[in-house]
């Protein structure tokens, strides 16, 4: 059978280009991987290969010709054993030039990733809606609150724990439960954990599952990944978030997105944590909440746990999910002292806030430290006869709409409290979803307190000004409720 | 002659390559390549052959519009990943970056699968929502298809990190490139790996070009056999052209890494053909080059001569391997063409578990 040859296209972008130059005339033999031609645009010269074996039979477009349409058929190939002249007779009438050139995209357009940005019309699907929120138009839907007083049995006894003995607790009981759970980063073993978080993991597990690594952010992460992709499941320790961003690129690219560019296949088990935000007089480099960075990734899950409860719990759960989880703890919480449920298996749902304070007036929502800020400036409020709601996210990806809806229906008015950046913050998007589900039921626009927008500061005066005060919650919820 | 010095040479043994081209080893001109029998021969020759089709049909396509985005071919380069395969046994794992269909067909993933992934349809091998760059087998071991230079590295690390764990005695093959060596996260991986013993064996594909930058103007040090030497990683120049010399280099480095030795470097010297991906206009180097190389050193020409010459195969016989493969790869393209585009209810699905 007669083969087409077609004008082939250096990129879908491209339409048309000049047929330059044939190095094969009519009568040759021809291989797979024969250089046919030469074909031109303003940008690259590319050959056309021949795929099929047999004689050149006719040239259709000759050379030089400009403004040869994509898929135009350029020549024709007799196939083995077929009679040439009848081949080349099979020729159609060659397409019209294509009228105006386009420009083939530049090949370091493509390392930007600048190529072939379909446009918008083109993109499919515009009908499904973002993180699982209703689009326009709006309803509103009745909206239950998560219970999380049921996440612990009535009666259990309770015992008094700080945070990071919650934490070393619930990697010891998931390690001593699954033997593919393991723990590495800087100083975990010998050392005892830079903040004391793994003491006496070494001890009890030993070398082989409480591993010691090179300072190497970057590199252990993506060893992380590579090991949760074959089922094993690392908690992944970073000595602090900001160093993290050495190895944000494996968090993301590699964990959070591999299970969709799999089609569901394979999938990362893992945990990232460390402390995250703000310690105490370190500085700009030292000190930044990436809740907002990593709560914008499809794939991940987020978690920020106040309590050493939650910690407990919520660290038990993120090691047993299959999704990669970035765990984000705080310094400053780690030697505060909370009540914890003295259970044999106590976990806490990821994706579920805690209404840690009933109120009627106005809701605060807020998450890890913010909540310090929170629950004092409750405390303030109530003395002066407004009673504040707060909830405790928990989790900050997937974000517990249900829970701050529910409560904003009741109050009419919310405030947000973050230690991280105001633009794109976490409260941005608080704002935004109480706009999308309970807009009708607002008295007062959301106030977002945050960590102010300068990268955080040494001096001890300037480093507590840029940190949201109990004074801003309390000035705040005052201000949504006009008082 | 560099030739000969560049044939399987011990740790730093490599001759300096500089730019000239007479890299890999001339066509029957390899008196001290290992010999393979003749269904060694047989069978590189139609798996090197399949890729090698594969990719010409992927090109095609992609000129047809039928591919969309980049478009990474392997052509020129197949003698690599089929001598690495034949070195492997069952549980072994393979990584490697963008430029990976050669490694999917080489580890016995299915063309259709591949091919319809190249085209975004749902009998893709990742349902069309990861396309050429990003494909995996959990059942075959190919752990990517990763789009982000240098990141296998770390990951492949990683996987022979669980082997080490689980104590499964399998070896990871982690690919990268000329280009991805140059990536600090790869001498953070060496690091590891030489330090806890870990069973990877590194295959560093030299083709000469990390996308239009020649090794000369990218790298320091354009010996990367050398480049695990300040952590003890052994290493070797290979002729990735000759698909005998890569599968001895291959099973060197596996026998090593498995047996507990730690890691191990192969630089693979070898040569794409085409460009970057398809919409490199190649004005990086002259087309002399590009025709020596392919006329003088090709993978599969040098296999084709040894199956006529020295096994005596007909003409005939290589037709019938040629006609076969090249059933499969229209197979192939055959079914990525109508095979419809995933459901649009697929935007949301593989997210999360």
């Amino acid at each position: 059978m007669a083969i087409d040859i077609l004008m082939p296209a250096l990129s879908p972008t491209m339409e048309q280009g000049k047929l330059a130059k044939w190095l094969k005339k009519e009568g040759d033999q021809v291989k797979p991987g024969d250089v046919l031609a030469e074909i031109e645009t303003d940008k690259a010269t590319m050959e056309v290969e021949a795929i099929d074996e047999g004689v050149l039979a006719k040239i259709l477009i000759s050379d030089g010709t400009d403004n040869v349409a994509v898929n135009t058929p350029i020549a024709i190939l007799a196939g083995e054993g077929e009679d040439v002249s009848s081949a080349a007779a099979s020729a159609k009438a060659p397409a019209a030039p294509a009228p105006e050139s386009q420009p083939a995209p530049t090949p370091d357009m493509e390392r930007e990733g600048m190529a072939d940005r379909p446009s918008p019309d083109s993109i499919q699907g515009t009908d499904v809606t973002p993180v699982g929120e209703p689009a326009a138009p709006y309803v509103i839907q009745t909206r239950t609150a998560h219970d999380a007083m049921a996440e612990i049995p009535e009666g259990t006894e309770m015992v008094s724990m700080t945070v990071r003995e919650a934490l070393r607790d619930a990697m010891a009981e998931e390690m001593r439960k699954d033997d593919t759970v393991f723990v590495m980063g800087e100083e975990v073993a010998e050392y005892q954990g830079a903040y004391k978080v793994t003491q006496g993991l070494l001890q009890e597990f030993g070398a082989k599952r409480v591993i010691d690594t090179p300072i190497t952010e970057h590199g252990f992460a993506g060893v992380g990944v590579g090991a949760a992709f074959t089922g094993l499941r690392p908690v992944v320790e970073f000595m602090t978030f900001n160093f993290a961003m050495q190895a944000i690129d494996q968090i993301i690219n590699s964990a959070a997105k591999t299970l969709y560019m799999s089609g569901g296949q394979l999938g990362a088990p893992i945990v990232f944590r460390g402390p995250n935000g703000a310690a105490a007089r370190v500085a700009a480099q030292h000190s930044q909440d990436f809740a907002a960075w990593y709560s914008q990734v499809p794939g991940l899950k987020v978690v920020a746990p106040y309590s050493a409860s939650d910690a407990k719990g919520l660290l038990k759960s993120a090691i047993r999910d299959p999704n990669p989880v970035v765990f984000l703890e705080n310094e400053i919480l780690y030697g505060q002292s909370f009540p914890v449920p003295k259970l044999d298996d106590f976990t806490v749902p990821i994706g579920k806030a805690r209404i840690h304070r009933q109120g009627k007036d106005v809701t605060i929502v807020s998450f890890s430290i913010g909540m310090t800020y929170a629950l004092k400036a409750a405390e303030e409020l109530a003395k002066e006869g407004i009673e504040a709601e707060v909830i405790d996210l928990r989790t900050i990806r997937p974000m517990d709409t249900d829970t701050i809806v529910a409560s904003v229906m009741k109050t009419g008015r919310c405030v947000t409290v973050e230690e991280g950046y105001p633009q794109s913050g976490v409260g941005a998007e608080i704002a935004m979803r109480i706009m999308e589900n309970a807009f009708d039921y607002l008295d007062a626009p959301v106030i977002r307190v945050t960590g102010k927008d300068v990268p955080m500061p040494y001096a001890a005066n300037l480093e507590k000004l840029a940190l949201p005060s109990v004074a801003e919650v309390v000035q705040a919820a005052k201000a949504v409720c006009y008082r | 002659m560099a030739v000969a010095a560049r044939k399987a040479g011990r740790a730093g043994a490599g001759a300096a390559n500089k730019t000239t081209p007479s890299k890999g080893s001339k066509n029957g001109a390899t008196p001290n390549s290992p010999q393979f029998d003749k269904n060694q021969d047989l069978s590189a020759y139609n798996d090197m052959l399949l890729i090698r089709r594969f990719e010409e049909k992927s090109g095609q396509m992609y000129g047809m519009g039928l591919i969309g985005g980049f478009c990474h071919l392997y052509i020129g380069q197949e003698a690599v990943v089929i001598g690495m395969q034949m070195a492997t046994r069952e549980g072994d794992q393979v990584i490697t970056g963008y430029r990976d269909h050669g490694h999917m067909l080489a580890c016995g993933m299915d063309a259709k699968g591949v091919m319809a992934e190249l085209t975004g349809r749902r009998g893709g091998l990742s349902k069309g929502k990861g396309g050429s760059m990003h494909m995996f087998s959990k059942e075959k071991h190919f752990y990517g298809g990763h789009g982000i230079v240098g990141a296998q590295v770390s990951l492949g690390t990683g996987i022979a990190f669980a082997n080490h764990y689980r104590e499964n005695g399998n070896v990871c093959l982690t690919y990268f490139g000329d280009g991805a060596a140059n990536q600090g996260q790869v001498y953070e991986s060496f690091n590891m790996a030489a330090l806890w013993k870990l069973p990877v064996v590194y295959v560093i594909e030299n083709n000469r070009y990390a996308m239009g930058t020649a090794v000369t103007r990218a790298s320091a040090q354009t010996d990367f056999s050398k480049r695990g030497l300040s952590f003890g990683i052994p290493g070797e120049q290979v002729d990735g052209m000759d698909v005998r010399a890569v599968y001895a280099a291959g099973q060197r480095a596996i026998e090593h890494a498995r047996t507990g030795k730690g890691p191990y470097i192969l630089e693979m010297q070898t040569y794409r053909y085409r460009g970057h991906s398809m919409s490199d206009p190649a004005k990086y180097r002259t087309k002399d080059e590009v025709t020596r190389m392919r006329e003088e050193y090709d993978p599969i020409e040098q296999v084709r001569r040894r199956l006529l010459e020295s096994w005596k195969l007909s003409e005939d016989e290589l037709k019938a391997i040629d006609s076969k493969v090249r059933e499969i790869v229209n197979e192939a393209a055959e079914f990525a063409t109508h095979d419809p585009e995933p459901d649009p209810s697929e935007l949301y699905t593989d997210i999360l578990l």
